[in-house]
């Protein structure tokens, strides 16, 4: 499985990543915040929309 | 066969389907949210489309893009007047009560001093919950007068209108556990007991899951409750009440299943895309459109003699979850 590293925008700590696929969501190993998977070349991590009144099941 | 799948992000569920998809070969289109714009007297974009399967993790968006879709005739799993039924609490207790289905006793109050005296006609303890959430969001257990005031005082005041309106559930002395079951058009194909310490038995509040039998009696009460919000692929709430038994807690209508999947052995995401294909336009196992009812009727499919969920090579994988 290719590894990808990337960091995260919130703390900058180093995240390895294996296939991953864009709108997926990573939570950081460091600071525990939801990350977004929003483009793959380049690798580009955003902090995740947070829980809205209207989500859910 | 061109399928689209409408999503906000991509969870272990959307890419289970993604992968059910590809496995299948069917050729499909990933509609995020986000981006998506709509030109309501514009069909051109979306008539290419069988089916949507629809998996945004917001209520708003995911009912009114399946209202959208489904005015422009394409059908969407969920159909909205089966998310408009299911996303308000409401409105299924509405159709659980009109359909005669078990549930807990419930009053709806829209002032704080009418709300006191439903709650104290109901008795303590009662849950107050907002008409539209999920998660175990928001959810207030009240145990006497001082909360209940104080509740409602605060739901009133720093709420949205929609907290003011005021939905009352007697609270029902659950054995440490819900039940949560998967439904498709008629079947209950698999359930899990959601088990914890807290009154809150979401798995997104910590809820463990463990296999739950599914049995002729609670098949009957998941079915008439599917039935009741207009069918489609469902994952309904049962409390067990010491005396009257099984009652239906809510219906949800674009299900998560990472738990409920690797628990029961399912492959749940396959049964949702095997449903979708069979209510998309092109499918020619059967005509599922004799007519051309409004897609805001209940039962808006023909009852499904011929359903996939009948085939003989899927009794195995229900007769596993079964009997456990």
């Amino acid at each position: 499985m290719a590894t990808n590293i990337a960091h995260c925008p919130e703390c900058d700590a180093e995240i390895e990543l294996g296939e991953v696929i864009t709108g997926e969501i990573i939570v950081c190993p460091d600071c525990g915040v939801d990350l977004e998977v929003t483009n793959l070349s380049p690798l580009t991590l955003e902090l995740a929309p947070m829980e809205e009144e209207d989500w859910g099941e | 066969m061109r399928v689209g799948v409408l999503y906000s992000r991509v969870r272990v569920e959307e890419k289970q389907i993604f992968e059910s998809l590809d496995q299948r070969h069917i050729v499909y289109d990933k509609i995020d949210d986000r981006a998506v714009t709509f030109n309501l007297e514009d069909t051109t974009p979306w008539k290419e489309y069988d089916v949507i399967i629809e998996r945004s993790i917001s209520y708003g968006r995911g009912l009114y893009a399946t209202q959208i879709l489904n005015a422009m005739g394409i059908p969407t799993v969920n159909m909205a007047h089966v998310a408009a039924l299911c996303g308000d609490k409401l409105a299924t207790s509405n159709a659980l009560a009109q359909a005669g289905v078990p549930q807990p006793s419930i009053r709806i109050a829209f002032d704080k001093q009418s709300a006191i005296n439903a709650i104290e006609e109901l008795g303590y303890p009662v849950v107050i919950k907002p008409v539209v959430g999920s998660w175990g969001r928001l959810l207030s257990k009240i145990n006497d007068r001082d909360a209940a005031e104080a509740i409602l005082e605060h739901k009133d005041t720093l709420g949205s209108y929609q907290h003011s309106i005021f939905y009352i559930q007697k609270y029902i002395d659950k054995p440490g556990r819900d039940i949560r079951a998967f439904v498709v058009g008629d079947q209950t194909i698999c359930a899990i007991y959601r088990s914890s310490s807290h009154w809150i038995t979401n798995t997104a509040r910590g809820g463990q899951g463990e296999n739950c039998p599914v049995t002729p009696e609670l098949n009957a009460v998941c079915k008439a409750a599917a039935q009741a919000v207009g069918g489609g692929v469902l994952a309904v709430d049962i409390l067990e009440d010491p005396q009257r038994g099984y009652l239906v807690n809510e219906v949800n209508h674009t299900m998560e299943f990472h738990t409920l999947a690797p628990v029961t052995g399912v492959n749940v995401a396959d049964l949702i895309v095997e449903y979708a294909l069979s209510i998309a336009k092109t499918n020619t196992r059967k005509n599922v459109m004799k007519t051309k009812p409004s897609p805001f009727q209940p039962n808006f499919f023909p009852e499904m003699q011929n359903s996939p969920f009948h085939h003989p090579l899927l009794q195995p994988l229900m007769g596993a979850a079964c009997h456990q």
